[in-house]
C-alpha cells in the first residue's frame, strides 16, 4: 500500500518537473515548427549556472532565475543569428540544434568538469511530509507547486494577453499572421529565448534531487520529446497531461515491470503515433 | 588531422632513409618509451577519465618523465567512452603512434571491444575497466589488471557483511549491466556463503532519472547494498535518504564511494559502509605523497581511477627497469609486466596471479565527517585478496561467469 502512494505522489513530482522541462519544446516546436535538440542541453546549461550561482551563495529561486534568464539569453541569440536563417528547412535545424547540443555539452564539461554537482536542497524546503506514516520528501512537492503555477502563468498568457494571441495566431497559420502585421520573427525569438529559459530553469529546480553531471542533457531530450509527441504539439494542455502520463508510467512501470520499463513509457508514444499522429491534444498537423 | 604537406613528407621520407642508411637501432634506443593512454575525456564517462590522465601524469612529474633511465611519453587518446571510439584510438596508439604499452581503457564494454585487436598485435596494456572474463575464463595474455575484478572487492564486502555486521537479509541494486552483474553476484555468494540471503535485487537501467520507484521496492532488509558508478551512487544515495531510508545501513562498491566522488556527496554518504582497493586514507609514504601532489596540481582527493592508472605506471616502471629500459622485444616486456611484485604503491603491496589480475588489499571504510570534510575511514583490511576470494583459480573457474542470475539467488522474496 504504501509503495504505490509512495509511487503516485512521486509520480505526480516527477509530472511537474517535466512539465517544466517540455512546456518550451511544445511552444518551439508548435509555433515555428523547429525540432530542438537542444533543449536537453538548454536543460543541463541551467542546472550548471544554477549550481554556480548556489556555490556562491545566491539564493535558490534567484539563481533559478538568474539562470533561466541568460539560458534565455542564449537561446535567444542562437535562434536571431542562426535558426533565423535556416527558416522552413528542417534537416539543416535538426543538425544545427544537434550540433550546438554537442557544443553545450563539451563547453559545460570544460567549465564544470566531469564531477557531478549536487546542491543541497533549499534549507527551508529541507524535510519530509510524514503522511500515515510514509515519508515523502518536501522538496518534491514544492517542484509540482512550481509547475502549477508556471502553468496557471502560461495559460494565462497564451489564452488571456495580446502576445498570447498572437502566439497562437502563429501557430494556426503563420502566413496570415505575417499578413494582418504580427511581427512573426520577433514572435519566434522571443517564443525560443522562453523555451531555453523555462527549460534552464527547470535544470535548476531539478537539480536537487537529479544533481548536474556530462550526459544529463541527453538524458532530458528524450523524455520532453516523448511528452510532447504523446501530448501534441504546441499545445500546453498536452504538454501537460503528456507530462504526467508519462510521470506516471515512468515510476509504476519501473517498479512493476522494471524489464520492460522503456516499452512501457515509449509504447503509448507509439501508439499515439500511429492513431493520432498530431498528439491528444496537437493543434499542427503531421 | 592536419595533412602533412608535401614538401615535409618529401623531407620526412630523405630523412628517413637516410637514417636506414646509418642504421636505425642506435636511434631507436635514444627514442622516448610510448606509453599510450586509452581514456575518456568527453561524455559521460568524461569524469573518471580525466581522473585517469592526472593519475598517470601525477606519477610522470614525479619521475621526471623518466623511468629506468628512459625517457616516457605520454599519448593521450579520448575515446569517447564507447566501443567503436576504443577501437580507433587504440588502433591509432598502437599502429601509428606505436606505442609501447597501452594504459586503460576505463569501461568493461570499451575493454570487451578491443580485446581481440590486442590479442592480434600482441601490445601490452594495463586495463583499468573490470570485466571478470578478461583475467579469467577468456584470459588474454597481453592484457593485466592493476585495479581490480568487478567482483574483488564485493567478495571481501559479502563477507564484512555477514561476518562482522551479523546482517542477515540484504537487497542489492546496481546498474542493468555486467558491471553490476559482477559486483552483485560476488556479494550475494560470498554472503549467502556465510548465512545471509539476498532477499531482493533490482536493476535499473543505466540511465534513471530517478531512483525512487526503485528505492520504495527494498521492504524489510538488514542492509541495502548498491554498486553504481559514474555519477549515478551521487543520485541514488540522496534519493536514498530523502526518502527516509537512512535506517536501513547502505553497503557499496569501490565506484559507488570512490573518494573522488566525497566532494559531490553531502550527508547522505555519512554511515555508509564500502570495499574499495584503493583509499586516499590509506597511511603510507607513496601514497601520501601521490595524494599530496594531486591536491597540490588538481585541487582533488584521487580515487580509483587516478590511483589505477598511477599504479599500472608504477608497474611499467618496474618492468623497464628489469629489461634494462628496452622495449623492443614486446614479448619480454609483457613477461616483465606480468612478473612484477611491488610493495610500495598507493594502494599498497600489489603482485599479478597467473591470469594477470591483481592480488592486493581489499579496504572496507565507513563514510564520516571529520572537520566539515567527507573521509572514508578504513575499519578493516583484508589482505593479499585474490580475484578468486578463497575459492582458488581452478574451482572458481569451473563455475560460469558472474551474471544478473548466476549464480542463481535462491532467496528472493
Amino acid at each position: 500500500m504504501s509503495l504505490w502512494l509512495t509511487l503516485a505522489v512521486n509520480s505526480v513530482a516527477l509530472g511537474g518537473l517535466l512539465f517544466l522541462l517540455s512546456a518550451g519544446f511544445s511552444l518551439i516546436f508548435g509555433l515555428m515548427r523547429i525540432p530542438n535538440l537542444m533543449h536537453g542541453s538548454f536543460f543541463m546549461l541551467g542546472a550548471y549556472l544554477g549550481v554556480t550561482f548556489l556555490d556562491r551563495g545566491v539564493n535558490f529561486w534567484l539563481a533559478a532565475l538568474g539562470a533561466g534568464l541568460l539560458t534565455g539569453l542564449v537561446g535567444g541569440l542562437i535562434e536571431r543569428f542562426l535558426l533565423r536563417r535556416l527558416e522552413g528547412q528542417v534537416l539543416p535545424q535538426v543538425l544545427l540544434t544537434l550540433g550546438f547540443a554537442f557544443i553545450i555539452g563539451d563547453v559545460c564539461l570544460m567549465v564544470w568538469t566531469g564531477d557531478p554537482w549536487q546542491p543541497a536542497t533549499p534549507a527551508q524546503l529541507q524535510g519530509a511530509v510524514q503522511v500515515a506514516g510514509l515519508f515523502f520528501p518536501l522538496y518534491r512537492l514544492v517542484i509540482l507547486a512550481v509547475a502549477v503555477v508556471v502553468a496557471i502563468a502560461l495559460w494565462v498568457m497564451v489564452d488571456w494577453t495580446r502576445l498570447g494571441a498572437m502566439i497562437r495566431a502563429g501557430v494556426d497559420d503563420p502566413p496570415i499572421a505575417r499578413v494582418v502585421g504580427i511581427k512573426v520573427s520577433q514572435l519566434f525569438t522571443l517564443v525560443f529565448a522562453l523555451g531555453a529559459a523555462l527549460a534552464a530553469f527547470a535544470g535548476v529546480m531539478g537539480a536537487p534531487y537529479l544533481s548536474v553531471y556530462p550526459g544529463l542533457d541527453f538524458e532530458m531530450l528524450p523524455l520532453a520529446l516523448i511528452v510532447v509527441i504523446l501530448g501534441g504539439t504546441g499545445s500546453l494542455l498536452g504538454a501537460l497531461v503528456g507530462s504526467f502520463l508519462i510521470g506516471f508510467l515512468y515510476n509504476f512501470g519501473q517498479a512493476m515491470v522494471p524489464d520492460l520499463a522503456y516499452v512501457i513509457l515509449f509504447l503509448p508514444m507509439l501508439l499515439v503515433l500511429v492513431l493520432r499522429p498530431q498528439g491528444l491534444f496537437g493543434k499542427v498537423g503531421a | 588531422m592536419p595533412r602533412p604537406s608535401r614538401r615535409a613528407f618529401v623531407a620526412g621520407t630523405a630523412a628517413g632513409a637516410a637514417a636506414a642508411a646509418f642504421g636505425m637501432p642506435a636511434i631507436a634506443q635514444n627514442a622516448p618509451f610510448k606509453i599510450g593512454l586509452l581514456t575518456v575525456k568527453t561524455g559521460p564517462l568524461a569524469q573518471g577519465g580525466i581522473q585517469m590522465e592526472q593519475g598517470i601524469v601525477t606519477l610522470l612529474k614525479q619521475r621526471n618523465n623518466t623511468f629506468a633511465g628512459r625517457k616516457v611519453e605520454l599519448i593521450s587518446a579520448d575515446t569517447g567512452g564507447n566501443p567503436a571510439g576504443a577501437k580507433t584510438k587504440a588502433s591509432e596508439l598502437i599502429e601509428r603512434d606505436r606505442v609501447d604499452v597501452v594504459l586503460g581503457p576505463l569501461a568493461a564494454f570499451e575493454m570487451l571491444a578491443i580485446n581481440d585487436y590486442i590479442r592480434q598485435q600482441g601490445t601490452p596494456v594495463m586495463s583499468l575497466a573490470g570485466a571478470e572474463d578478461i583475467t579469467q575464463r577468456l584470459a588474454n595474455p597481453w592484457v593485466m589488471r592493476g585495479s581490480a575484478s568487478s567482483a574483488q572487492c564485493c567478495h571481501a564486502l559479502g563477507d564484512y557483511a555477514a561476518k562482522e555486521l551479523k546482517y542477515k537479509r540484504a537487497a542489492t541494486i546496481s546498474e542493468d549491466f555486467a558491471f553490476g552483474y559482477e559486483q552483485m553476484s560476488g556479494f550475494q555468494r560470498v554472503f549467502e556463503e556465510e548465512g545471509g540471503k539476498v532477499v531482493k535485487k533490482l536493476w535499473p537501467p543505466m540511465i534513471t532519472p530517478d531512483y525512487t520507484p526503485y528505492i520504495a521496492q527494498f521492504g524489510n532488509v538488514d542492509c541495502v547494498v548498491n554498486g553504481f558508478a559514474g555519477s549515478n551512487p551521487v543520485k541514488f544515495m540522496r534519493s536514498y535518504a530523502d526518502l527516509g531510508m537512512k535506517r536501513i545501513p547502505l553497503l557499496a562498491g569501490w565506484t559507488a564511494m570512490d573518494d573522488a566522488l566525497l566532494k559531490s556527496l553531502g550527508d547522505e554518504a555519512v554511515g555508509v559502509v564500502s570495499a574499495a582497493w584503493y583509499s586516499a586514507s590509506l597511511d603510507n609514504p607513496v601514497n601520501k605523497q601521490f595524494v599530496a601532489d594531486m591536491a597540490k596540481d588538481y585541487n582533488v582527493i584521487p580515487g580509483g581511477y587516478s590511483a589505477g592508472m598511477y599504479v599500472a605506471g608504477q608497474v611499467v616502471e618496474a618492468a623497464l627497469a628489469k629489461t634494462g629500459g628496452k622495449a623492443d622485444d614486446k614479448k619480454a616486456l609483457n613477461e616483465a609486466l606480468r612478473g612484477v611484485s611491488l610493495t610500495e604503491t598507493p594502494r599498497g603491496p600489489v603482485k599479478f596471479d597467473a591470469y594477470g589480475n591483481v592480488v592486493g588489499d581489499v579496504q572496507i571504510r565507513r563514510c564520516e565527517r571529520k572537520g566539515g570534510q567527507l573521509v572514508n575511514t578504513i575499519i578493516k583490511t583484508y589482505s593479499d585478496v585474490s580475484q578468486f576470494w578463497t575459492y582458488g583459480d581452478k574451482a572458481f573457474l569451473a563455475n560460469p561467469v558472474y551474471a544478473r542470475d548466476y549464480p542463481p539467488a535462491k532467496n528472493l522474496e
